[in-house]
């Protein structure tokens, strides 16, 4: 998966100013600080929620919203290393791969279904959203923004972009299905997905409140966090 | 699979093979009457159902015997029960020495004070299976009344069977709720039936290499091994108890078959390739000449101290009789509905007896109810008989499962 912003380079730091702060220091779940867009997510969630994390990694964000939420918080996992470092934390993990597993879940068995990072790198991204929203009352989707003006510079200069969320050359991304901010909102509208919430990220995984303007968003985010639902299901927001 | 031969070491755990150390010509095997036939030298402790157990065949059975080993304190209010179910040929002594063999327990490794299932923090239970020969009422046991032991006239018993008479047990002992069920290979199958069969019983369970059915190829596997019993003339229609004769060569050969299943390819090729067993050559005879012949005959020989042969034919019977679907209209998510369980699914990349893709199967099952179920597949070689051996990260996420769970639970 991509890395976090906060992995990049010195140099593309120092590039951008945080533009805003959601609140104090980053939580953390035992000893462990939980990464700033992880606890972006984690704030989404309300306590003791039913959460399906797909592609949930080492279980940073499912061990937070165990301990902190009291949350029911279950994942899946393709890697055989993430999965035994989340059952050897005593997590819910399924090792498996979401394309092809989503299906077996009943309908409305989960009030979340988290996809952070991820969506990217699936083949069919439409097919999973569609089952999310089927499986769990709300979505929460995180990615980058190959709209960003950074990524945007790279293309004029006749490169593919390489951002600090993103930061492998083309034949190494996991991100085989790039899209922008206002790419993934038609995809939204083309599939009958209600945006319930779009929080813009800056690099360090901030968020950003300058821009009021979807054009100023896709250009000056690097990373997009969306709440979806399909509104008749899903009731009052997220 | 429970067997790893006498001559094992601690090397020979990591391999999950023994060496083997004997001349290499055809042992054979020797008769020993099986001590113990009534139990009551064995140590550890015993109880008597009085009231007879419903099998699945229709036939009664009682009184019986239930042998059983526990392991660490149970808490003041009862909630700290692990039931640890044993595979086909394994038995009660999970943790301690083996009363026949003199071997440390089957799963020492992970039972025990600061192990996996830690015994400073949870009360383990392992009983002797119903048809086994290691105290609990078997076929080579005298029935209530009876001058003579059961052998073939022993009602065939399913794992059903097993799971009711290990509730029975639990009820003499006062356990109404175990924190988790835990088992291997047929164990597994034990665990699987515990929850469909009890599901409020059951607060967190562990089914290990194992199957929600028996397949059509592993129930080969197990024909070969009671045709190998049975076509011994020492058998004798399966009444040879105090004849002075029991079958040891066909069970014998029955256990060879089966120990390549429990082993892979490459653990065996690792281990012995075409290597001689203390020659430099090739005899041109039937003599083992090769290592990988040896070694079987010896685990196949060894195998006939501690086993009897009736008490093989009914406990693989049981195993091919496993279907959990089949109780549940033929599907295998019905068997969970409504289970509240916590499931923990562990499989190994090279069992080709319980492969990765039946553990799979019983995964989507768990899922289409919605049920919390974990599962992750181990890259090892050494095949099925992984689930016995030193293999740290799943030692590791056995502890974390029981972990989570015992917080979940509320256990301190």
């Amino acid at each position: 998966m991509a890395p976090h912003p906060l992995q990049g380079s010195a140099e593309m730091a120092n590039a951008s100013v945080p533009l805003d702060r959601m609140d104090g220091e980053p939580a953390s779940a035992g000893n462990t600080p939980l990464r700033r867009d992880l606890r972006l997510i984690a704030d989404l969630v309300t306590d003791g929620a039913r959460v399906l994390d797909i592609g949930c990694g080492d279980g940073a964000l499912l061990g937070y919203l165990t301990e902190t939420k009291e949350a029911d918080a279950r994942g899946i996992e393709l890697s055989q290393a993430g999965v035994k470092d989340c059952l050897g934390r005593g997590l819910s993990v399924v090792q498996g791969d979401a394309e092809k597993d989503l299906h077996l879940y009943p309908d409305h068995s989960f009030d979340y279904i988290i996809l952070s990072q991820t969506i990217q790198a699936m083949l069919q991204p439409h097919d999973v959203l569609n089952e999310m929203l089927r499986i769990g009352r709300f979505g929460i989707v995180s990615f980058t923004n190959y709209a960003h003006w950074r990524a945007r510079w790279h293309l004029l200069r006749g490169r593919m972009p390489r951002t600090a969320a993103a930061a492998e050359p083309w034949y190494a991304s996991p991100n085989i299905r790039p899209c922008t901010l206002e790419d993934f909102e038609l995809l939204c509208a083309e599939l009958g997905v209600h945006v319930e919430r779009r929080i813009c990220l800056t690099r360090h995984g901030q968020v950003s409140r300058l821009a009021s303007r979807k054009w100023f968003d896709n250009v000056l985010s690097e990373q997009a966090l969306f709440v979806l639902s399909r509104r008749a299901d899903a009731g009052a927001g997220a | 699979m429970i067997d790893q031969g006498p001559q094992e070491t601690e090397a020979d755990k990591e391999t999950g093979i023994s060496s083997p150390t004997f001349e290499g010509v055809t042992p054979s095997p020797e008769f020993k009457e099986m001590p113990a036939v009534d139990g009551t030298d064995l140590p550890g402790s015993r109880i008597r159902l009085s009231a007879p157990i419903q099998l699945d065949c229709g036939v009664e059975l009682g009184p019986i015997t239930v042998a059983y080993q526990t392991y660490g304190t149970l808490n003041d209010d009862r909630s700290n029960a692990i039931l640890v179910c044993h595979a086909l040929t394994g038995d009660q002594f999970a943790a301690d020495t083996h009363p026949i063999t003199g071997k440390g327990g089957w799963w020492e490794m992970v039972i025990g004070p600061g192990k996996p299932i830690d015994t400073d923090r949870y009360f383990v239970i392992c009983s002797n299976i119903l048809g086994g020969c290691m105290g609990t009422t078997g076929p080579m046991e005298i029935g209530e009344g009876g001058d003579r032991p059961y052998g073939l006239n022993f009602p065939v018993i399913t794992i059903g069977d097993m799971v009711r008479t290990q509730a029975r047990l639990l009820d003499q002992l006062g356990i109404e709720r175990l924190f988790a069920v835990v088992g291997g290979s047929m164990g597994g199958m034990q665990v699987l039936e515990w929850v469909a069969r009890y599901p409020d019983r059951v607060f967190s369970a562990l089914p290990i290499a194992t199957s929600a059915r028996h397949s059509a190829q592993n129930i080969a596997f197990h024909e070969v091994g009671r045709q190998a019993i049975m076509a011994d003339p020492d058998w004798q229609g399966g009444s040879y108890y105090g004849t002075g004769r029991r079958p040891v060569r066909g069970l014998s050969v029955a256990r060879m078959a089966a120990h390549i299943t429990y082993l892979s390819e490459p653990a065996l090729h690792r281990k012995f390739g075409r290597s001689l067993q203390d020659r430099a050559e090739l005899t041109y005879g039937f003599d083992a000449d090769f290592q990988v012949e040896s070694y079987l005959r010896h685990q196949g020989y060894t195998f006939v101290d501690r086993f009897d042969a009736n008490s093989y034919l009914y406990v693989t019977r049981a195993m091919d009789y496993f279907d959990l679907a089949s109780a549940f209209d033929g599907v295998l998510a019905n068997a969970f509905q409504g289970a509240g369980t916590r499931f923990c699914v562990l499989s190994f990349s090279s069992d080709w007896l319980f492969p990765t893709s039946e553990s799979r199967d019983l995964v989507r099952a768990l899922t289409s109810v919605a049920a919390n179920v974990s599962s992750c597949e181990f890259q090892t070689d050494r095949g099925h008989d992984s689930f016995l051996l030193d293999v740290p990260e799943f030692h590791r996420v056995v502890a974390g499962f029981l972990d989570g769970a015992a917080s979940a639970a509320g256990l301190r």
